[in-house]
């Protein structure tokens, strides 16, 4: 079911999109290229595989290590796989003062989930994260999924429930998606 | 007491200027034109100078003269900072979404003037969609002839890209955000050498913030002297205060630098939610100390010397406000958990040192605490102070020694009490 023994490389299908990425740095500068490479790569699993590490690290004369050093660095990149959306919820001090912690308690028990937890049906991750540059906004919270990052600013735990609906992928959906 | 729209609609109260058309009728890049056309790089650079622009990314460096120290050597790079991550600060932000030209024109004189050919804008990843909207403004300008070669046929040439950190508030201190551009861990380089002398990739570079850049194009265009009307002598020009916490009204509010705190919050904002009282005041997000709110402070001047004279920093002027019912102890665990999770692990005291703190505060907001442990955080925060390689290290400390010397009965209550909020460790 799942692809494994057909090796699609990055390579083979982002060609256009790395050569794009390489074309902003300077030629004896490759390695500038790795982190713009990462966010690529984690497009499609949601996480860095250890062969996208390691092809990235060839494309760019580095070692693996290196790039699973930036890896870890960075908290918008990801090592392990985890829910299809990552809601994360800002709950640092501007934020809090606006209800943000209680927010975030509400959010995770109308989904039945501890902090850091990913749902049983595996859609959804509820994090706390740091300042997302919205304080005016709070209580706020961003959604990372395969189709990118988007804010959700000035939220209930009620607007939560409804975007949980409307993102929440029924069973079938989520069966055709894995065999399609 | 009024507020400009100077930086972020380029004084017009209506939308539309993010549309290059828009923005090319109100007379933008008439600056970039005039620079590129009539202007030499030392005479742009002496006229900045004169404005007394200073860098609204924290620091307050006199920005022209940050723009002279470049090392005679080629190629150089500029660089805007926009990874805009302190806890409070939300104006580059708004800027580039309603005002993104005149960001990009402030950048593109910063290149002319540097004769840097290639400007990269490091943007926060949370910011993706945001750099899709800014790259297909700099299509745009490509097709306008703004950029490229040979601009309006002159010699000069320039790109600009874009380079999306991935969540790390260190990337913010110009030295990590050139690490990070080069594909290295974002930490903070040993100074000297500067970037004006080695920066991205060794070679001479300035790093100016996003709100920074946004008003030179403005300086070119009015002159010197209209800019230094603003404000007050040593701290000049428009300034994007970004209110939040405990404020009514919380968002950004541009002003003259000079306005006081209290006409900010009371006057512009409509003081605090609910009424209550105010406690105090964070200036400059989780990085300098608090402030009581006291008539003084109140009456305090947003300037950066005026701040710096009642015991704080403006910094990036990210003002974050606590009402009465705000234990200054979880405020101070707060900004801790921050700079614990931020700190990028290259100085043993900040690395160390956060994780130190945190547990102490957790354990004094969970009523564990014991007599001994305020003073043991303070002894804690003091051997970090001073001790690291970027300004991180000492943040991490400033809300908590402020808070222990100003409102240590908050830190003292739970031990005395017996019976402390209910806070959990998260981590």
């Amino acid at each position: 079911m799942t692809p494994k023994e057909m090796v699609v490389t990055l390579r083979d299908r982002y060609a256009d999109e790395i050569e794009t990425i390489l074309e902003r740095y300077p030629a004896e500068q490759k390695r500038s290229a790795v982190m713009p490479l990462i966010f690529m790569a984690q497009r499609e699993e949601g996480y860095i595989t250890g062969s996208a590490i390691d092809e990235i690290a060839e494309l760019l004369d580095i070692a693996s290590t290196q790039v699973v050093s930036i890896v870890g660095f960075y908290t918008l990149f990801y090592a392990n796989p985890g829910g299809m959306h990552r809601i994360q919820i800002c709950t640092d001090l501007p934020c809090a003062l606006r209800g943000a912690d209680e927010f975030a308690e509400q959010v995770c028990e109308n989904l039945g989930v501890k902090l850091g937890e990913t749902t049983d049906d595996g859609q959804f991750t509820v994090e706390a994260v740091m300042c997302l540059a919205a304080c005016d906004k709070a209580p706020m919270f961003q959604v990372q999924n395969s189709s990118g990052l988007t804010y959700y600013e000035c939220q209930s735990a009620d607007d939560v429930n409804v975007l949980v609906k409307e993102l929440r992928t029924s069973p079938d959906d989520l069966d055709e998606t894995v065999s399609g | 007491m009024s507020e400009f729209l100077l930086l972020r609609h380029r004084n017009i109260g209506e939308e539309g200027i993010a549309e290059l058309d828009e923005y090319l009728r109100l007379g933008g890049f008439q600056a970039f034109r005039k620079v590129v056309t009539q202007m030499s790089p030392q005479q742009v650079i002496d006229l900045v100078k004169a404005s007394g622009l200073r860098g609204r990314g924290g620091a307050g460096f006199p920005t022209g003269i940050k723009w002279s120290f470049l090392s005679d050597r080629f190629p150089r790079y500029v660089v805007a900072n926009s990874d805009e991550s302190e806890p409070g600060t939300f104006k580059d932000r708004e800027i580039m979404e309603r005002n993104p030209f005149q960001f990009l024109e402030g950048l593109m004189i910063c290149a002319y003037a540097s004769q840097a050919h290639v400007a990269y804008n490091y943007c926060r990843g949370e910011f993706w969609q945001l750099v899709d909207e800014l790259q297909s403004k700099v299509i745009q300008l490509h097709d306008h002839g703004m950029l490229g070669d040979r601009i309006f046929g002159s010699e000069f040439s320039l790109q600009i890209h874009h380079h999306l950190g991935a969540g790390a508030y260190i990337c913010g201190e110009e030295s990590a955000l050139l690490e990070s551009i080069e594909g290295k861990l974002g930490q903070p380089r040993l100074k000297p050498p500067f970037p004006a002398d080695r920066g991205l990739y060794q070679q001479p570079t300035v790093v100016n913030n996003t709100e920074t850049l946004a008003n030179v194009p403005l300086i070119i265009e009015r002159g010197a002297e209209w800019y230094r009307s603003i404000g007050v002598e040593k701290s000049c020009g428009p300034k994007i205060m970004c209110l939040s916490g405990h404020a009514k009204n919380p968002g950004n509010y541009e002003v003259p630098l000079g306005t006081t705190f209290r006409e900010l919050i009371f006057d512009l904002a409509d003081g605090i939610t609910g009424d209550k009282r105010l406690k105090a005041i964070l200036p400059s997000g989780a990085s300098a100390p608090i402030l009581p709110a006291t008539d003084v402070v109140l009456d305090t001047p947003l300037t950066y010397e005026d701040v710096s004279l009642v015991g704080s920093q403006l910094g990036s002027a990210s003002i974050i406000l606590l009402d009465e019912t705000v234990d200054v102890s979880w405020a101070a665990m707060k900004t801790t958990r921050f700079f614990k999770h931020e700190s990028c692990g290259k100085c043993t005291p900040c690395r160390e040192g956060t994780y130190w703190m945190d547990r102490l505060l957790h354990r004094i907001n969970n009523g564990q605490g014991d007599h001994e442990d305020a003073n043991l955080l303070g002894e804690v925060a003091k051997q970090i102070t001073g001790k690291c390689l970027c300004p991180l290290g000492d943040f991490s400390t400033s809300a908590v020694i402020s808070g222990l010397e100003l409102f240590h009965d908050d830190f003292t209550q739970h031990v005395r009490n017996g019976n402390g909020s209910t806070v959990e460790l998260s981590e």
